[in-house]
C-alpha cells in the first residue's frame, strides 16, 4: 500500500499553517496531490462535486482544511453543546458536536468499514443520499413494506428531506469527513429501519441505538440528556420498553454504516432488519 | 476564490460562483482594481458584493453577536462617542453606515435629556410665573421634546436598515428619525446639509474610503463635525497578541454557534487587520480635506475614535 507521495508532502505543510495568528493563509489549492491525479481520479456517479473517489492504486488519505485550530475545535464542542442542549431543534450545532467530538470513534467507525466487504465499498464509491441521486418516482413506486418506500414514506411523513445535511466543516481529514456525512445521511434510514417518527421521543431512541452502535460522543450525550424536554409518561416508556429494545439491538445489530442502502431499495424493510439484527420495535406509540 | 474561505459549501461562493468563474479573465477587467476582503485578494466589485452578502447574512443577529463579541463594552464605546459628539437640541446628525441605529438612539436620548435639562433650567430662572405660564413651558416640553434635532440613519445594507427600524419600533423611537437606503461613497444628500456626521464601525467595510471621507466633507455645513469609531490598532505587544487570540480563534467560534455563521465572523477579524492604523487614517481625514483632525484610543487602541471638522 503505497502512501503519501513525496511530491504532496511538501504541499501539505505549506496548506496547513496555524490560522490564528493572523497570517494569511494559501487559498484555493486541491490539496489532493496525486501525480496521476488526471488519470486516476475516479467519481462514483453519485459523488458530490469536489468528493472524488481516492485512487484506489494509492489508497492515501487526504488531509483536508477545515480551517480551524485545535483550541476552535475545543470551544466549538463546548459552545454547540451548550446551545444543542438549550435549543434541540439547532440541527446545526448538534452537526457541529458530532463532528468536533468524533475523533476517537470517528477512525473506530472508518475502520469497521474497511474491514467489512460493503463497507469497503461504500468507502470506494463514496455514494450520497441527496434529493438529486435518488430516483423518487421509482422508490414511491415500490410495493409496500419495502425499503424505499417506507423511506419515502418516511420522509413524506415528517416532511423532511434528505438534503438538508449539513456538510462536515470540522473534520480534519476527508475520509472520516465522509464517515460522518453517511452517518449523516443514513440516520433517516435508521428512522424507518427502526420506525421511529421525528418527535423527541423518536429521535431519543434512534440516539440511543446509535451511541451503542457508533460510539459517538455526540450520539451518547443526546441519548444522554434528550430524556431532559420528556414528560414523566414518555419517559416511562422510554425507560422501560424503548431504550431496553434500543440498546439490545444496538448491540446485536451489525454496524449499520455497512449496508449499502442505495443497493437494497427493493428489500423488505423486515428482512433488511433481520439481516442487520434489529429486533422487531415494540407495539408502543411514539 | 470564495471557495478558500471555507471547505464546504461556502455560502458566500453559492451566489457569484458559479458566474465569477465564468467570467473569468473578463472580470479582471470589468470589475475594477485589486482590493482586499479580510486576507483575500479581490477586485473592488467582488469585495462589494461580498461585503453586502456578509451584513445581509449577519443583520439579524447582529447586536446579539456584537454584545457577545465584545462582552458588551462595544455599548460603553458608542456612549463615549456621542458623549464626545456633545449635540445640543436642534443639531442634525447623518449616521452613515448606522445599519441597526446604536448611535441613532444614543443620539436622540443625549438630545432629549439635555433639552429637558435646558427647559428645567428655564422654570428655575424664572420663580415668579403664573400657572399659566408654567402649563405652557410642560405643553412646550411635549410638543417639543427633542427641540428639532434630527437623524438621518444611511445604510448601504437593506437588511440591516430593516432590522434597524424593527429595532426602533420596538424600543418606542419614531421622532426625529428617518431611515435612508446610501452608499457611504455616493451620499443621496445635498451639500453643506448635516451638523455632524458619523460613521461607527462602518468605514472599515467601505471599499473606497478616500470616497467616503469627500462625501463625508462634502454634506458637512461649514462648521461640522466628522466623526469616526472604528476598530484600530494595539501597539501594546502583549495586548496585541492576546487581542489576536482573542479574535482569530473565539470570535468565529462565536459566530458559528450563536449565528451559525462562520465565515461572516472570519471576514470580521480579517478586514480589522486590514484596516489602515490611527496614524494613517488621521492622514486620510486631513487629505479630504479636514482640519483639527484628532484621535483618542480606547482600550489601548482596540477602537479609536478619529474627528475632525470641515472649517
Amino acid at each position: 500500500m503505497l502512501r503519501g507521495v513525496a511530491v504532496r508532502v511538501p504541499l501539505l505543510r505549506a496548506v496547513r499553517g496555524a490560522p490564528g495568528k493572523g497570517t494569511p493563509r494559501p487559498r484555493g489549492r486541491s490539496s489532493r496531490g496525486c501525480r496521476d491525479s488526471e488519470l486516476c481520479h475516479r467519481r462514483s456517479p453519485q459523488a458530490e462535486p469536489g468528493w472524488a473517489a481516492p485512487c484506489p492504486a494509492l489508497r492515501r488519505r487526504r488531509r483536508r482544511k477545515s480551517g480551524s485550530s485545535p483550541l476552535q475545535k475545543a470551544l466549538l464542542a463546548a459552545g454547540s453543546a451548550c446551545v444543542a442542549l438549550w435549543d434541540p431543534y439547532r440541527h446545526d450545532m448538534v452537526a457541529v458536536l458530532g463532528e468536533t467530538t468524533g475523533c476517537l470513534a470517528l477512525p473506530k467507525l472508518r475502520d469497521r468499514m474497511r474491514n467489512d466487504p460493503e463497507g469497503y465499498r461504500i468507502l470506494q464509491e463514496r455514494p450520497r443520499i441527496r434529493l438529486s441521486t435518488l430516483d423518487m418516482a421509482r422508490l414511491r413506486g415500490l410495493p409496500d413494506g419495502t425499503l424505499g418506500r417506507e423511506y419515502v414514506r418516511f420522509l413524506e411523513d415528517n416532511k423532511v428531506s434528505p438534503d438538508t445535511r449539513m456538510p462536515a466543516k470540522f473534520v480534519d481529514d476527508e475520509e472520516l469527513a465522509y464517515v460522518i456525512q453517511r452517518y449523516r445521511e443514513v440516520h433517516d434510514l435508521m428512522h424507518t429501519l427502526l420506525g421511529m417518527p421525528t418527535n423527541m421521543l423518536g429521535e431519543v431512541v434512534v440516539k440511543w441505538f446509535e451511541a451503542v452502535q457508533t460510539g459517538l460522543p455526540m450520539c451518547v450525550l443526546g441519548a444522554a440528556f434528550g430524556p431532559i424536554r420528556l414528560n414523566a409518561r414518555k419517559l416511562q416508556v422510554l425507560a422501560t420498553e424503548l431504550v431496553p429494545w434500543a440498546v439490545r439491538s444496538g448491540r446485536n445489530a451489525s454496524c449499520v454504516l455497512n449496508v449499502y442502502y442505495e443497493q437494497r431499495w427493493e428489500q423488505s424493510v423486515e428482512s433488511l432488519r433481520e439481516e442487520i439484527g434489529i429486533f422487531p420495535p415494540p407495539a408502543v406509540r411514539v | 476564490m470564495a471557495a478558500g474561505l471555507c471547505p464546504g459549501r461556502a455560502l458566500l461562493s453559492r451566489r457569484g460562483g458559479a458566474l465569477w468563474a465564468l467570467l473569468g479573465p473578463a472580470r479582471g477587467l470589468a470589475a475594477g482594481p485589486e482590493t482586499h476582503f479580510g486576507f483575500q485578494n479581490v477586485s473592488e466589485a467582488e469585495r462589494r458584493e461580498k461585503i453586502y452578502q456578509v451584513f445581509e447574512n449577519v443583520a439579524e443577529k447582529y447586536d446579539v453577536m456584537n454584545d457577545s463579541m465584545s462582552l458588551g463594552i462595544h455599548r460603553v464605546w458608542k456612549d463615549i462617542l456621542v458623549h464626545k459628539m456633545n449635540p445640543s437640541p436642534g443639531t442634525l446628525l447623518v449616521d452613515v453606515a448606522g445599519g441597526t441605529g446604536d448611535i441613532a438612539f444614543r443620539f436622540l436620548n443625549y438630545v432629549r435629556s439635555v433639552r429637558e435639562r435646558q427647559l428645567q433650567q428655564k422654570l428655575r430662572h424664572q420663580q415668579n410665573l403664573s400657572w399659566q405660564e408654567i402649563s405652557k413651558s410642560y405643553q412646550e416640553e411635549k410638543s417639543n421634546p427633542l427641540g428639532d434635532s434630527q437623524v438621518v440613519v444611511c445604510d448601504i445594507n437593506r437588511e440591516m436598515l430593516k432590522a434597524g427600524k424593527q429595532k426602533a419600533q420596538h424600543l418606542g423611537y419614531s421622532e426625529g428619525l428617518s431611515w435612508v437606503l446610501g452608499n457611504a461613497e455616493e451620499l443621496p444628500f445635498d451639500d453643506d446639509k448635516f451638523d455632524v456626521y458619523t460613521i461607527a464601525f462602518g468605514i472599515r467595510n467601505v471599499t473606497r474610503i478616500d470616497l467616503a471621507l469627500q462625501e463625508a466633507y462634502r454634506v458637512l455645513k461649514p462648521g461640522g463635525r466628522f466623526l469616526c469609531l472604528e476598530f484600530s490598532h494595539v501597539s501594546n505587544p502583549l495586548l496585541s497578541r492576546l487581542y489576536d487570540l482573542y479574535s482569530f480563534q473565539v470570535i468565529p467560534v462565536l459566530g458559528e454557534v450563536i449565528a451559525g455563521d462562520w465565515k461572516s465572523y472570519q471576514y470580521l477579524v480579517e478586514s480589522i487587520r486590514r484596516f489602515p492604523p490611527q496614524e494613517e487614517l488621521k492622514a486620510m481625514v486631513e487629505d479630504a480635506g479636514f482640519l483639527r483632525v484628532d484621535y483618542q484610543n480606547l482600550n489601548s487602541g482596540i477602537v479609536a475614535i478619529h474627528s475632525g471638522f470641515k472649517l
